[in-house]
């Protein structure tokens, strides 16, 4: 995850608290998604960032995850992510979520 | 009349020295990191110039092998050699892949304030190779002085802040910094200004030899990189265009600089098409050189994979746009798409924006369009690093849009990237992959009557500067030569034909008024 996007996300979390805090991933890929879920639940793994070493262990999901969609108007879902869902492998993207949850447990 | 395509170039150089030491991954690590395992790795996964060159997205990007050609071969493309005939070389029909020491003394035959230093050794080594690049000129190669003790170097270096050239890890020359004070005439800032005027001297000279063009003929230069040259009174006060078109030979030319991050050469052919079309210039270069910071971005990955760093190459490229000759393909600009700035930014509200409503404007489907070229980044970089293949997403992106739209099934969405795509071969230096690269092809192909037309997408991250959150995109589509009447290429007899018929009119103008008079 992008360095200075790592330092707003530790800003959000000391400011409104961590468990007030759910981050929403657009990522196009499961290892991308993966790998920003995992920067803000465990830490960066790329030991880069101003999250290296620090475990927030915020809420994590991915945009097209089947449990958030009754939180969605399914009109602007369809509108604006309809698209998209057809073309992700949601099922690999949701392993991985998934997987960094577990991890995170 | 629509502008045409007249030609474009493409060129790589190649700087594995500059990876460790200019790219920003291995910087940011150097400054967070400097005992890290990666860096102690990174030297060992640097690829020998001759593997480069053989590198087959990289003869792809310089026109030797074509994308369908490399689509034949099954990825990764790494460890792959050109087993099919091809041309394998360090020129191609669209340019060339240059050796690192050889773009060090075009880098410093770019530079007119003695800022690059090279060492003498170095210089009467590799100045004779420079000497034999066929668009390499006898004034370019004069503006490289003999060069200077080692020990003068290391002084700079160690001591006046100045940036160090490296060949094979050793101090071979350096770029000084233009000001003792002013951070945007560091040294730093010099090196990586420097780097893109020179990739896009050489992609203007390759320019020249691909088009046949004179020099003279063209009147503007339009540069779209993504650096910025000034100093600290007007930071990004240009101009990088009339700086690479004077070191070039253009000497006709004026210019200017385009921005929009990765989107920036989409706008310039926009802006340049609609220049030309307009009838205020004939002929506009587009140019735009590489990028030092992204070399190694995603190094990390490639080394943790234990394959070889491929982000070795700094890109480079230039296409003439010109008044309509009756025969190049054209750029019609009634099929524009925009991202606007209240499109939003969802990869559907940008798919819309860029294809499908510019498409519908016009009366077009989707799948009326025979070739999409969105960002062209070479798969073998991007999918090792979680990236996936962007150019192919964005192919099943429009073909999803496609399949919403109901111009096609869901059924056909599996097999739209191959028939509308184009594989991805280009360097991820961000503007340089961005719709462009395939425009030498494309060219060719709709003169060879193999494609009836190609859209360019070209997309920006704008919220990297921090100036606004928006994304950012434009397209335009690229047709045969409508072949309608040209006001180019009128023939000797018809203008005598011309002449005389006007002098006719005079002279029985002439009589009719005498006999007005007599009467």
């Amino acid at each position: 995850m992008d360095l200075e996007n790592q330092k707003r996300v530790k800003e959000f979390a000391e400011k409104y608290g961590a468990e007030n805090i759910v981050v929403l991933l657009g990522a196009a890929e499961a290892e991308a998604a993966g790998l920003a879920a995992e920067t803000v639940t465990l830490g960066d793994p790329t030991f880069a960032g101003p999250l290296t070493g620090v475990s927030l262990k915020l809420a994590a999901y991915h945009v097209c995850e089947e449990v958030l969609k009754e939180e969605y108007d399914a009109n602007i879902y369809e509108e604006q992510v309809g698209m998209m869902e057809m073309v992700l492998d949601v099922d690999a993207i949701t392993e991985e979520m998934n997987n960094i949850r577990e991890q995170c447990q | 009349m629509n502008s045409v395509i007249k030609g474009a170039s493409y060129v790589l150089s190649h700087a594995p020295d500059m990876v460790l030491r200019n790219g920003t991954t291995q910087t940011t690590e150097m400054i967070v990191n400097p005992d890290s395992e990666y860096l102690k790795e990174l030297p060992k996964h640097l690829r020998s110039y001759e593997d480069v060159v053989a590198y087959l997205p990289n003869q792809t990007y310089i026109g030797n092998i074509t994308p369908q050609e490399l689509s034949a071969y099954a990825q990764p493309w790494y460890d792959k050699k050109a087993e099919k005939g091809e041309t394998v070389d360090r020129y191609g029909k669209f340019g060339e892949v240059m050796p690192q020491d050889e773009f060090y003394l075009l880098m410093q035959a770019c530079d007119v304030f003695d800022l690059v230093v090279l060492e003498k050794g170095f210089v009467a080594d590799v100045k004779p190779r420079l000497a034999k690049d066929p668009v390499i000129t006898e004034q370019i190669l004069a503006q490289i002085p003999e060069g200077i003790d080692l020990a003068e170097i290391e002084h700079q270096v160690n001591d006046e802040h100045a940036e160090g050239l490296y060949q094979n890890d050793k101090l071979v020359g350096c770029v000084k910094r233009a000001h003792d004070v002013d951070t945007n005439l560091s040294a730093h800032v010099m090196l990586e200004n420097l780097v893109s005027k020179a990739g896009s001297v050489l992609s203007l000279r390759h320019l020249l030899r691909v088009t046949g063009i004179d020099p003279a003929d063209v009147e503007y230069v339009i540069d779209c990189c993504e650096e910025a040259c000034g100093d600290m009174n007007q930071r990004g006060g240009g101009n990088f265009a009339k700086a690479a078109a004077e070191i070039a030979g253009y000497t006709s030319a004026s210019g200017s600089d385009t921005r929009g991050f990765c989107a920036g050469p989409a706008h310039a052919l926009v802006e340049a098409a609609a220049l030309v079309k307009s009838g205020a210039y004939k002929n506009v270069v587009v140019t735009a050189g590489g990028c030092t910071a992204k070399l190694g971005m995603n190094g990390k990955d490639h080394v943790k994979k234990g394959m070889p760093a491929l982000e070795d190459v700094l890109g480079g490229f230039s296409v003439l746009i010109s008044a309509n000759d009756g025969v190049n393909p054209e750029i019609n600009l009634n099929i524009l798409g925009r991202h606007a700035v209240g499109t939003g930014s969802s990869p559907q509200a940008v798919i819309t924006s860029l294809v499908q409503e510019p498409l519908a404007r016009n009366g077009m489907k989707i799948t009326d369009v025979d070739k999409f070229s969105p960002e062209m980044q070479n798969p073998d970089i991007t999918k090792p690093a979680g990236a996936g293949d962007v150019p192919l997403a964005n192919y099943k992106m429009i073909g999803a849009l496609a399949v919403k739209q109901g111009e096609m099934q869901k059924s056909e969405l599996a097999a739209f990237p191959d028939k509308h795509g184009i594989v991805g071969f280009a360097p991820t230096q961000g503007h340089i992959p961005s719709g462009v690269p395939s425009i030498g092809f494309a060219r060719q192909d709709i003169l060879d009557g193999k494609l009836k037309n190609v859209m360019i997408v070209g997309k920006g991250s704008l919220f990297l500067g921090r100036m606004t959150n928006l994304f950012d995109g434009i397209s335009f589509v690229i047709q045969p030569n409508s072949g309608a009447d040209s006001t180019e290429g009128v023939s000797e007899e018809k203008i005598k034909s011309m002449i005389g018929d006007a002098m006719k009119k005079f002279a029985m103008s002439l009589l009719g008024e005498q006999e007005e008079e007599n009467g």
